[in-house]
């Protein structure tokens, strides 16, 4: 029993990351339809940045988190105006093979920047924060993780319900031509909505980081566990990203845990795969999806 | 009516030149193959300089990389009839490639299959494998099949390494020495001559299925699926028809890379392998043979160009250090090609080759 909560404590944690990984990715795809498939090299960016000010600059945690989070929102604010725009109004086969070969060169410059080593963070969490109820422990970076990504999702949720950049936002993701007409500036809620999906996937990337360590492969591979997690929870809603995230990472656990760890890694796209047959717009996604 | 047959005899017979622009009068001009006699004669030529020159004048390793040229531009040719011409993207090519190879491998040793069975078997094999990932995401419209294809990858990535029995797991398998009509294929010469028929042939039948009713549905479903349905166009059909033969080529192209390869292991078909044939795909030009042929050569090249690079700075010594790092270089370059395509050439070297062709013909006049 006590296994059973061990595992289901962990694979809500590493759900809640998922989660917090596929809310940037379905932000971008809410706003332009765009599949992300360069997610995880951000989110490994975003690691990276942190590193280096912690390690290298040897700033202070705080001052260090919001320089990240700062960078990685200017990252993404780049990657749309260099990259992203130049191909508006093109077809999406483009866009995506785009975001393909931009995770080839964001992988490619922070292998030689940083090379392929593991690295870990200093210990920076104090560990008072950790929870022990019975046997069942409760590492401070699980504990941090969920408290983060509560923030986080509160606030986004606030910001897309009441700010006016939000509500461009949801309109642009509704119908662009109208939203154009009535006066939206589509091009800079496109920027927008890259640069916040960088800084979500920056903040999770400090937040995997701290977990399992930096590595790039590591890292990156996460940014493909997104897909399985969007289409769960349906790929235009954020909080279905957060439930489909803590699904996955339920079942993943579990798989590691009774089945075979090898298993683990693969049974997110074996229940991808399940849920493209039976309910390809997943739990909270619009039911808008053409059969052809 | 007399007339009129002799008449079209006679424009038959006189032979084409490349007109100054687009004076075709009849669908049949537009089908064809060969825009001119002298395009005809130059590629039967240029096939003839290559089946006669090639294997004679290039050394071993030369005709190593040609011959994995004339694999990948099969395989590449099949990736490219799904996403050029029917408009899907597929990031599982590179795992299919390896159910290819491994079903030649099992079909040769397990079964003792003829080397020239158990290659279009392989074939046969991966396009039904492919047809069951793209069930659930063909129905669907828009960019599943791409996410399917991406579970297809990591799940057949699994089968391969995880079903020992079949596969042999990490071990790999050794495949027998191939002979067909009596002669055993040995070293780079044999397969050559076994390798660019093989290419030859898949590149007329796909070359040829474009021409028919097939292809043409294909390119309606890619340029407007609902248009392609109202003229009564199955879409479901037909997108699974062109993903089962985009996978029957990534497996015939498979099974004969297992038998050059002699021994397979799991490691190559990862994900990487599927974005670098989408790459080809790309850099070649969407929606064009020749092209992905391009590609294929392009994107080995490039390959076998950065190993060499990597390997002279290696082995020079003091740069040990900068060789090992240049290895993330090769993602590099291969990333900033894809976005430089991309954004500056997005119709892919077919353009190109199309552009300096334009060049020569108008030449005075050329702009």
């Amino acid at each position: 029993m006590d296994f059973f909560i061990q595992l289901l404590v962990n694979g809500i944690s590493i759900g809640f990351l998922y989660g917090l990984a596929a809310m940037g990715f379905v932000m971008i795809f809410k706003s332009s339809s765009v599949l992300n498939f360069a997610h995880g090299e951000l989110i490994a960016a975003g690691a990276f940045i942190f590193l280096t000010l912690v390690t290298w600059a040897k700033l202070p945690i705080f001052i260090a988190f919001l320089v990240t989070l700062l960078g990685s929102f200017i990252l993404g604010f780049v990657v749309e105006r260099l990259f992203l725009r130049p191909l508006i109004g093109e077809s999406l086969i483009y866009v995506v093979m785009l975001t393909v070969g931009l995770a080839s060169v964001f992988k490619g410059l922070m292998l030689l920047i940083w090379g392929g080593n593991l690295y870990i963070y200093p210990d920076f969490l104090p560990s008072n924060l950790s929870i022990h109820w019975g046997s069942v422990n409760i590492p401070p970076v699980y504990v941090i993780s969920i408290l983060v990504g509560l923030i986080f999702l509160s606030l986004f949720g606030l910001f897309f319900k009441f700010s006016s950049q939000g509500i461009y936002m949801r309109s642009v993701a509704d119908n662009q031509t109208a939203s154009l007409s009535l006066g939206v500036n589509v091009r800079r809620v496109f920027a927008l909505s890259w640069a916040i999906a960088a800084l979500v996937a920056g903040m999770s990337g400090i937040v995997l980081g701290t977990i399992n360590g930096i590595n790039v492969h590591d890292l990156s591979s996460i940014g493909l566990k997104v897909f399985p997690v969007v289409i769960l929870g349906g790929l235009d809603s954020i909080g279905g990203a957060i439930i489909g995230g803590l699904i996955i990472g339920i079942i993943e656990t579990f798989t590691g845990g009774y089945l075979s760890p090898s298993l683990r890694d693969v049974v997110p796209y074996i229940v991808l795969v399940v849920i493209l047959m039976i309910k390809p717009y997943g739990l909270f996604g619009l039911v808008e999806i053409e059969r052809v | 009516m007399n007339l009129a047959m002799r008449n079209k005899k006679q424009t038959m017979r006189k032979l084409h030149f490349h007109p100054c622009g687009n004076f075709r009068e009849s669908y049949e001009r537009e089908l064809t193959i060969y825009e001119t006699d002298f395009g005809r004669t130059a590629v039967f030529l240029g096939l003839l300089l290559l089946f006669a020159l090639v294997p004679a004048i290039s050394g071993p390793y030369l005709l190593y990389v040609i011959n994995i040229i004339g694999i990948t531009a099969i395989a590449a040719i099949g990736l490219n009839i799904l996403v050029g011409f029917t408009g899907q993207i597929s990031l599982g090519h590179g795992a299919f490639f390896g159910v290819g190879a491994y079903a030649g491998a099992i079909l040769a040793t397990s079964l003792h299959f003829p080397f020239w069975i158990s290659v279009p078997a392989a074939g046969l094999i991966t396009a039904l494998a492919g047809m069951i990932f793209g069930i659930p995401s063909v129905r669907l419209k828009g960019l599943y099949l791409t996410i399917a294809t991406l579970a297809g990858q990591f799940i057949i990535e699994y089968v391969l390494v995880h079903w020992e029995s079949l596969t042999k797991g990490t071990m790999g398998i050794v495949l027998p020495t191939p002979t067909i009509f009596g002669f055993s294929l040995e070293g780079d010469t044999g397969f050559f001559f076994v390798i660019y028929p093989s290419l030859i042939l898949m590149t007329c039948i796909a070359v040829n299925i474009m021409r028919t009713r097939y292809g043409r549905a294909f390119i309606a479903i890619r340029d407007n699926d609902r248009a392609a349905e109202g003229m009564g166009i199955p879409i479901f059909r037909y997108k699974l028809f062109s993903f089962g033969i985009s996978s029957f080529y990534a497996g015939f192209a498979g099974a004969l890379w297992a038998y050059y390869m002699i021994s397979i292991t799991t490691e190559p078909f990862n994900l990487g392998l599927s974005v670098e044939y989408l790459a080809m795909v790309i850099i070649g030009g969407m929606g064009s043979i020749p092209g992905s042929i391009f590609g294929a050569t392009f994107i080995t090249a490039l390959n076998e160009i950065l190993r060499w690079l990597t390997d002279i700075l290696m082995n020079t010594g003091t740069l040990q250090g900068i060789g090992l790092t240049l290895a993330p270089l090769r993602e590099l370059v291969f990333g900033l090609t894809i976005v430089f395509f991309i954004l500056f050439e997005p119709r892919g070297l077919a353009e190109v080759w199309r552009i300096i062709r334009s060049g020569f013909r108008l030449w005075p006049f050329s702009y």
